[in-house]
């Protein structure tokens, strides 16, 4: 559904490259998470992706449409909800949805929401009952909360079926209810009509529930894959085991054919195998035992806190 | 037909927002009415009629031009305070064209600039202006010409700015000096010709003469005010409009993708 070759973008009058030449790929229906810490380049890359911004260099499709000479056919197949909320204050919620709705041709003008087409006036109740907002759609959106604010964008989005969503850190702002219910529409919707949801977060437990997991820092690609695979390659786990009787040990660990290292004590890399069982097929006395498991969230921090170079 | 009902979704929430701006209505209506109530009655009692003509009608015909062009032009200028709402986003990364955007944008202006026409013209009709019916009707499509025209040139300021505040500060430079360049309250025939040169680029010009052209032809005085005549004006407009339109569009664009 998404490419993304070499992809680098300098601002102008910049020292460095805010994205520099990074790649990935989002299937049809996938929910893919671009993680990484502020500053990473995440909402640069989404501005890209949504034509609002033209990179340095590289080059990315989506759906089969390049991006900078089919802007307009990309455009019509997305939908984003930025960081901030782009919500017109002086309007109604409704008058917000509408507007939205005329721009992408979705429906045609019409002065007052009484005067819109049937559909649409279904169409807006409909997601708004989803949502949960169905009562105060009428509403200025001055008078809405920001969990409001955010749920009436989602709805605005939605209005012209996009086969991509694009999220810019959705959450930033919220209270955890708040951010609860909106993962749980957002499942919702990508149930209900198989969207690409495309997030950018800070937040590991928001992107652990993705199919996919880009990681980014300093505009360059560190992890790439499945949560688990993720885990897998960040995550060093293992136990180290020692005994008074050190060279019956490392005979028994050879014979075990359990990988290790060091002269003792021996760091034995878990691999997939369960501490437990490890232990258990060790029958030499052993002296010393510890394990080493980080949460991905461990693994994670140590990715983004590591000293720039 | 989906950039025309583009357009006029963009214009009508520009309207809508002006009505709900009390303020902003307040203000709107404020200055013109001092200028003429003031200013016009002012000099038209220490001056007389110095020009041959009444510099009551002057200074008013002037008035109505320049806050139906400047007021669009600010207008479109708030699409920078719309980029710092991050509102404008919204409307970038919708499928219609730039364009459409931009002259949505000026239609929606135009129509918020037209009770301030029709409240200047309520206010002359008070204050003394001769005002028949015929010129009343003629002055409704020419001040919507001019709001246009104004809002064209604001896509152009709007094109070279970088925040709202840049725009503050920029703004007296642009409109202050065009104030007397394109004779709104004083004679322009006989200026030095430095001054000359720039007060035939101001375009604001070109949109007070096409007011008082009309203006006069219905009540004429016993010299000619106005300097072109209305198709001419007219022509200067048309190109002056595309041009801005063109320029600022595309320098606006390309200013907003390429950061």
């Amino acid at each position: 559904m998404i490419q993304v070759v070499d992809l680098v973008k300098r601002y102008r009058k910049a020292q460095r490259n805010a994205v520099d030449g990074i790649s990935f790929e989002v299937d049809r229906g996938e929910f893919f998470a671009l993680l990484g810490p502020n500053g990473a380049g995440k909402t640069t890359t989404i501005s890209i992706l949504t034509t609002t911004l033209l990179p340095t260099g590289g080059s990315a499709t989506i759906a089969g449409h390049d991006l900078f000479t089919e802007a307009s056919e990309v455009r019509r197949m997305v939908g984003i909800i930025f960081q901030r909320p782009s919500l017109d204050q002086n309007l109604t919620g409704e008058e917000n949805i509408r507007l939205h709705a005329i721009l992408y041709g979705v429906h045609s003008y019409a002065p007052a929401f009484r005067l819109m087409d049937a559909a649409y006036r279904r169409r807006v109740g409909e997601l708004a009952d989803l949502l949960g907002i169905g009562r105060e759609v009428f509403d200025p959106v001055r008078t809405y909360s920001g969990g409001m604010r955010r749920k009436l964008e989602i709805v605005r989005s939605l209005m012209h079926d996009p086969k991509v969503l694009f999220l810019d850190e959705p959450t930033a702002g919220l209270d955890p209810p708040s951010r609860r219910s909106l993962w749980g529409y957002l499942d919702t919707v990508r149930r209900a009509r198989g969207t690409t949801i495309f997030l950018t977060t800070h937040y590991l437990e928001e992107a652990e529930q993705a199919d996919r997991i880009c990681v980014i820092d300093d505009g360059r690609v560190v992890a790439y894959g499945t949560p688990a695979a993720i885990k897998a390659e960040l995550v060093d786990e293992y136990v180290v085991v020692d005994a008074d009787d050190r060279p019956a040990l490392l005979i028994e660990l050879t014979r075990l054919a359990l990988p290790h290292s060091g002269a003792g004590p021996f760091r034995v890399p878990l691999d997939g195998r369960r501490t437990h069982e490890v232990l258990r097929s060790i029958e030499t006395p052993l002296s010393v035992v510890q394990t080493h498991s980080p949460s991905l969230e461990d693994a994670y921090l140590e990715i983004v806190e590591k000293p720039r170079a | 037909m989906h950039e025309v009902s583009a357009i006029l979704a963009i214009a009508h929430r520009d309207f809508v927002k002006l009505l709900r701006d009390r303020a902003r209505l307040v203000s709107d209506f404020a200055f013109p009415l001092i200028i003429i109530g003031v200013l016009g009655t002012s000099l038209q009692a220490g001056f007389g009629t110095p020009g041959g003509f009444n510099l009551l009608t002057f200074v008013f015909t002037g008035v109505l031009g320049q806050t139906v062009w400047q007021s669009a032009a600010l207008g479109v200028i708030s699409l920078i305070a719309d980029r710092e709402q991050d509102f404008s986003q919204e409307m970038f990364v919708s499928p219609i064209s730039r364009y459409s955007i931009i002259f949505g944008k000026i239609i929606g202006e135009s129509l918020v600039a037209l009770p301030q026409a029709l409240a200047i013209l309520l206010f002359g009709f008070l204050i003394g202006v001769p005002l028949s019916p015929a010129v009343l009707l003629a002055l409704l499509p020419v001040a919507f010409v001019v709001a246009i025209f104004g809002g064209a040139f604001g896509v152009l300021v709007l094109s070279n700015l970088k925040s709202q505040q840049s725009a503050n500060q920029i703004f007296p430079f642009v409109m202050l000096p065009q104030f007397f360049l394109a004779g709104m309250f004083n004679p322009i025939e006989n200026l030095p010709w430095f001054l000359d040169i720039l007060s035939r680029l101001a375009p604001m010009r070109y949109a007070i003469d096409l007011v008082r052209d009309v203006y006069y032809a219905g009540h004429p005085e016993p010299v000619r005010v106005a300097l072109l005549d209305a198709p001419t004006n007219l022509a200067i407009i048309a190109a002056m409009f595309g041009l801005f339109m063109l320029a600022g569009t595309t320098l606006f664009v390309r200013s907003e993708r390429n950061r």
